[in-house]
């Protein structure tokens, strides 16, 4: 196998993941938006989408006004955006398309097809077919391609790197969703305990699909350092780091089984994983949560460079 | 004369790169009127060498490792003496024919036809005499300025700017000459150009044809001469590419600045052993 | 298909009732079923120059062409001749130019060739093997007389073609395989790789060989991936691959592997951005390095281009005298030098009757049917050849065979010619057959898929 290989596979899952991320980003905020007696600014809420999805910067270049119709346009459909879910799934698609040899048939054209409706659409479509119809769909798009992944990819180490990109990105999506939503919802001048708006919390545990996990598992009032347990730390939920390390390790853990040898992204992976398998979340919020989070993601950035110079194509 | 000369090549880059590969071509050979005494080759690492095409030794220098610069430095010292500008053609590696093929650098154009052309008849006759007007005639056609032109600058283009360095002359005399059915080469090398103990940021470049009877003949358009003793020869080829000093590519850096620093200075007489 | 003076070749006898009592609406399904069959398996070619569809097939003629065992034997044994003759005079080119010395080829016609490289000179190869994969293009003219149209020696394609067609032929008419007895194909992956692992610089257990294609824009792509998949060997981009310390190695998750064989479907020119063209980022920087160190080998080898220049066409019989010592068995189109004045003469008063191509082209471009012709095209043409005479040969247009072929109108004669695939390592193998492209357009004598020609399956019948 060549790294260019491993690269591209590598690449694909991370541009599908971060497809599936901002749709799950944009619902959160179109869900909110549709309540607007809840008192939160329009510019405030979508300003959010903008700041998890580090496009600020990009988004002040092209709009004047922080509004819904701009941040949908931008990040939904803009060619320009390379952070737009249609940028996502065209690069994602490209990335497969080079290795179109290493992937089935299932899988290639579940991708496939995924890029040719997006190619069709516009803003105009989307608002006519309804944003959170687009945004469910680009999930369950994303949901069937990984399905076909896991039921049909040969578990050899191209399986590997195609589950090291959709973990390495959930994870950073997670903390950035986790550290800016937490960061509005909570001003500072309010103690915990405060009055919390229910209503944004649970649309926040919606956009990770927690909602009901949440319940089943604290079956009780929603407590801002219950929801930041359960996203950082709870092994069993699929959209935690906690879990996403279980993923990342597993996954380089048999990479260097069949390879032989283990790597500096092996130990960075394992330091990572300690903390979040044995940590507790009142030390989280000690250390400060969003410290704790600042520090996760430039780690995971780390680990990202890390396995791309032991095993993808480094320029 | 004795010469002593120094080069230094020094690539910097904005960030490290991963792996650089470079064949250099900066080895002088002892020839008729050339003796090389030392020559060192300073690297940062062990390279291989190999002969090219036209008997230039070739060294290739490959860094597999993330680094920020590379920098290579030849040094030594050449015995050289006054042949009239003149280079057997015997035991050649290549046909003189192959010299007479055209080039992406010195294809020529109407205009260079055009320069050309009027030659034609003197060269039948006297060749030498033909090359030595040619080479005057595209010096005055050609002032000698640097920044005009860079490495990748064709001959008709170069004459079209009506100016040039050494590299641009030697290209244009070449793609002259070739027109007239004259096999023509580039000549890569050190010129020392005076007593002052000046730096250069570059080697030399001049051209050589065939002339039957004679040999190779040199022709330094640039400063309308023939080589003398104060001329070293480094490299040769069809064009500046088949004779260049340093090519090389890189995977990663970014940004890249090139530091070339040259001295020719005439060496002290050493007591014979 | 059928003989001078009428009746049908015996190689076709079987075939004949088959066609006969077919009907059109059968023939027409089968097509579909095919095209279908190729989609599927993913075949394609871009087409140049008329803003084709770059995903288009290249369209498939169900109707294979039959050649009997005698036919394909003597075939084969002048294939295997003319390419060993070609290897000696790429060798002897590159080393002591012997056939130059004894006059038998104008020494300015290959010194100062483009094709020529000097870079090559002095170089010794394994088994002193330069053209590795050739495809020799023949037609037939006669009852029994095949010419040799042209050699292809650098990077010939079509091989894919010819694997997946026998492929689809055999899904959709078990039945005629079961009735003919037809010798198989696909050995060819097999044998292209023994023949590079043969070829190898170094004896090692297993010489690990890839095949390095300029990418998924190519035209051929699909030729170079599909035969990458069935040699079992990676399929490599010039980003893939560095040089070390004399050797050229894979970038792989594992690490670096070294690579002992390159099979290289990139042109000369773009193989080593320091040695031929710097703005080549196809290319290995570096490669020719250890070329020459002996530390990597490549095939088809650099500089074999000489070999297959039109220009030196006319005189590949006379290699065969001259390294073999033996009368060739396949023979030349008669060919007009336009460099030699008669010729040139001979050419100018002729050509509306002659095909005239350039010495330096390729895919059918730049050439022009005499016959086929207006009178201005033909006057154009001459000033070109007036210009430039050494840049042009001439044939006399030839009775090319035709071979039934499903068209519009039914089944209906079309012109057809064949190219075989010579391998050559430690020995020199032929796969049986080859491809057959055959011309679409009614009378039209170009094949060239890159100019609308289609292919057929290509049959050599068993003893």
């Amino acid at each position: 196998m060549l790294s260019r290989t491993a690269d591209s596979l590598f690449w694909a899952s991370r541009y599908m993941e971060r497809a599936e991320n901002t749709a799950r980003v944009l619902d959160v905020g179109y869900r909110v938006s549709l309540v607007p007696s809840l008192g939160a600014e329009d510019s405030t809420e979508w300003g959010s989408v903008l700041t998890i999805c580090g496009c600020d910067a990009r988004f002040a270049e092209r709009y004047d006004t922080v509004s819904k119709r701009n941040v949908i346009d931008f990040m939904a459909l803009d060619p320009e955006n390379p952070s737009s879910i249609y940028s996502s799934i065209r690069i994602a698609r490209e990335n497969a398309r080079a290795e179109r040899n290493n992937l089935t048939t299932d899988i290639w054209e579940a991708l496939n097809a995924t890029w040719l409706e997006i190619r069709d659409m516009d803003y105009a479509v989307l608002a006519a077919y309804g944003f959170q119809k687009f945004f469910d769909w680009v999930k369950e798009r994303s949901h069937l391609i990984r399905g076909a992944t896991m039921a049909t990819m040969l578990r050899d180490d191209t399986f590997n790197y195609t589950r090291l990109g959709t973990f390495i990105e959930r994870a950073d999506n997670t903390a950035r969703i986790l550290d800016v939503k937490y960061h509005i919802l909570l001003p500072q001048t309010e103690a915990v305990g405060g009055a919390i708006d229910y209503y944004q919390w649970s649309a926040l545990l919606r956009s990770v699909s927690a909602f009901r996990i949440y319940r089943r598992i604290y079956r009780d009032a929603i407590l801002p350092s219950r929801v930041a347990e359960l996203m950082i730390l709870r092994g069993d939920m699929p959209r935690s780091l906690h879990f996403c390390f279980r993923e990342i390790t597993a996954n380089l853990d048999m990479l260097a089984e069949v390879y032989g040898e283990r790597h500096e992204c092996h130990r960075l992976a394992g330091e990572i994983h300690a903390r979040l398998r044995y940590g507790k979340v009142d030390q989280v919020f000690q250390e400060g949560l969003h410290e704790f989070l600042t520090d996760f993601i430039e780690r995971n950035n780390r680990l990202a460079v890390e396995i791309g110079r032991n095993f993808l194509m480094t320029v | 004369m004795h010469l002593a000369i120094d080069h230094q090549t020094v690539y910097r880059y904005g960030e490290p790169a991963n792996h650089s590969i470079q064949y250099l071509r900066l080895t002088p050979l002892s020839c008729v009127g050339q003796a090389v005494r030392s020559w060192t080759v300073d690297a940062p690492s062990r390279m291989p060498q190999w002969r090219d095409a036209y008997d230039n030794i070739v060294h290739v220098l490959t860094i597999d490792r993330p680094h920020s610069e590379v920098r290579v430095r030849v040094f030594g010292e050449i015995d050289t003496q006054d042949t009239n500008g003149i280079v057997p053609a015997e035991n050649e590696p290549v046909a003189a024919a192959v010299f007479l093929r055209e080039t992406a650098l010195t294809e020529p154009d109407e205009a260079i036809r055009g320069v050309a052309e009027p030659m034609r008849s003197l060269v039948e006759r006297d060749r030498l005499n033909a090359l030595h007007r040619m080479m005057n005639t595209i010096r005055d056609a050609m002032d000698y300025r640097i920044g005009e032109t860079d490495a990748r600058t064709t001959a008709p283009a170069a004459l079209a700017a009506e100016s040039g360095v050494c590299q641009d002359h030697a290209h244009v005399f070449i793609s002259c000459a070739r027109t007239l059915g004259i096999p023509a080469r580039y000549v890569s090398g050190y010129l020392f150009a005076g007593e002052q103990e000046e730096t250069y940021t570059a080697g030399h470049a001049w051209a050589e044809a065939l002339v039957p009877g004679l040999g190779w003949v040199g022709f330094d358009v640039a400063n309308r001469v023939c080589p003398g003793e104060a001329y070293v020869r480094a490299a040769v080829g069809r064009d500046y590419l088949d004779a260049a000093p340093v090519r090389g590519a890189r995977r990663g850096g970014g940004d890249e600045d090139l530091d070339v620093q040259v001295r020719v200075a005439q060496a002290q007489h050493q007591a014979q052993a | 298909m059928t003989r001078e003076g009428g009746g049908t070749r015996p190689a076709y006898s079987g075939l004949e009732d088959w066609l006969t009592s077919t009907d059109g609406d059968a023939f027409e399904m089968k097509r579909r079923e095919a095209d279908l069959l190729f989609r599927r398996l993913g075949i394609t070619f871009a087409v140049y120059g008329e803003g084709g569809d770059p995903e288009r097939l290249i369209p498939f003629d169900v109707i294979p062409r039959v050649l009997s065992a005698d036919e394909w034997r003597r075939m084969e044994t002048g294939l295997v001749q003319r390419v060993r003759a070609l290897n000696a005079f790429l060798s002897d080119i590159y080393h002591g130019q012997e056939i130059l010395r004894a006059g038998k080829i104008p020494a300015e016609l290959v010194l100062t060739n483009d094709q020529y490289a000097p870079e090559m000179q002095g170089l010794d190869l394994p088994g002193a093997v330069y053209t590795h994969i050739a495809g020799i293009d023949m037609v037939r003219v006669g009852e029994d007389e095949f010419y040799v149209l042209e050699d292809n020696v650098r990077t010939p394609s079509g091989v894919s073609y010819m694997l997946e067609n026998r492929e689809v032929m055999m899904r959709l008419f078990p039945d005629l395989f079961g009735e003919h007895k037809i010798e198989p194909v696909d050995r060819y992956p097999e044998e292209l790789l023994m023949t590079l692992r043969s070829v190898s610089p170094y004896a090692r257990d297993e010489p690990t060989a890839v095949v390095l294609t300029p990418g998924r824009y190519n035209s051929a792509y699909f030729e170079h991936a599909f035969l990458a998949d069935e040699m079992g060997v990676e399929l490599v981009e010039g980003q893939d691959l560095f040089v070390h310390d004399e050797f050229v190695y894979m970038r792989t998750p594992q690490g670096r592997r070294r690579v002992d064989v390159i099979y290289r479907r990139i042109d000369d020119a773009f193989l080593d951005p320091l040695a031929f063209n710097p703005d080549s980022a196809l290319g290995v920087p570096g490669l020719l390095s250890v070329y020459r160190a002996g530390n990597v080998n490549l095939a088809n080898a650099i500089g074999t281009g000489i070999a297959d220049d039109k220009a030196i066409y006319v005189y590949v019989p006379e290699m065969v005298r001259f390294y073999l010592g033996e009368e060739p068995i396949l023979r030349n189109v008669p060919t007009y030098s336009c460099r030699d004045s008669d010729d040139c003469r001979y050419v100018l008063d002729k050509l509306d009757e002659l095909v005239v191509k350039e010495t330096h082209g390729s895919g059918g471009y730049g050439m022009l049917v005499g016959p086929a012709s207006t009178k201005d095209e033909c006057a154009a043409y001459a000033e070109r050849i007036k210009a430039n005479p050494d840049q042009f040969i001439a044939q006399p247009t030839l009775a090319l065979s035709t071979c039934p072929t499903f068209v519009e109108n039914g089944i209906a004669p079309r012109h057809v010619d064949l190219r075989p695939f010579v391998l050559s390592g430690d020995k020199v193998r032929v796969v049986p057959g080859g491809l057959t492209r055959v011309a679409l357009r009614e009378g039209s004598l170009v094949v060239n898929s890159s100019q609308g020609g289609g292919t057929k399956d290509t049959w050599v019948l068993g003893t």
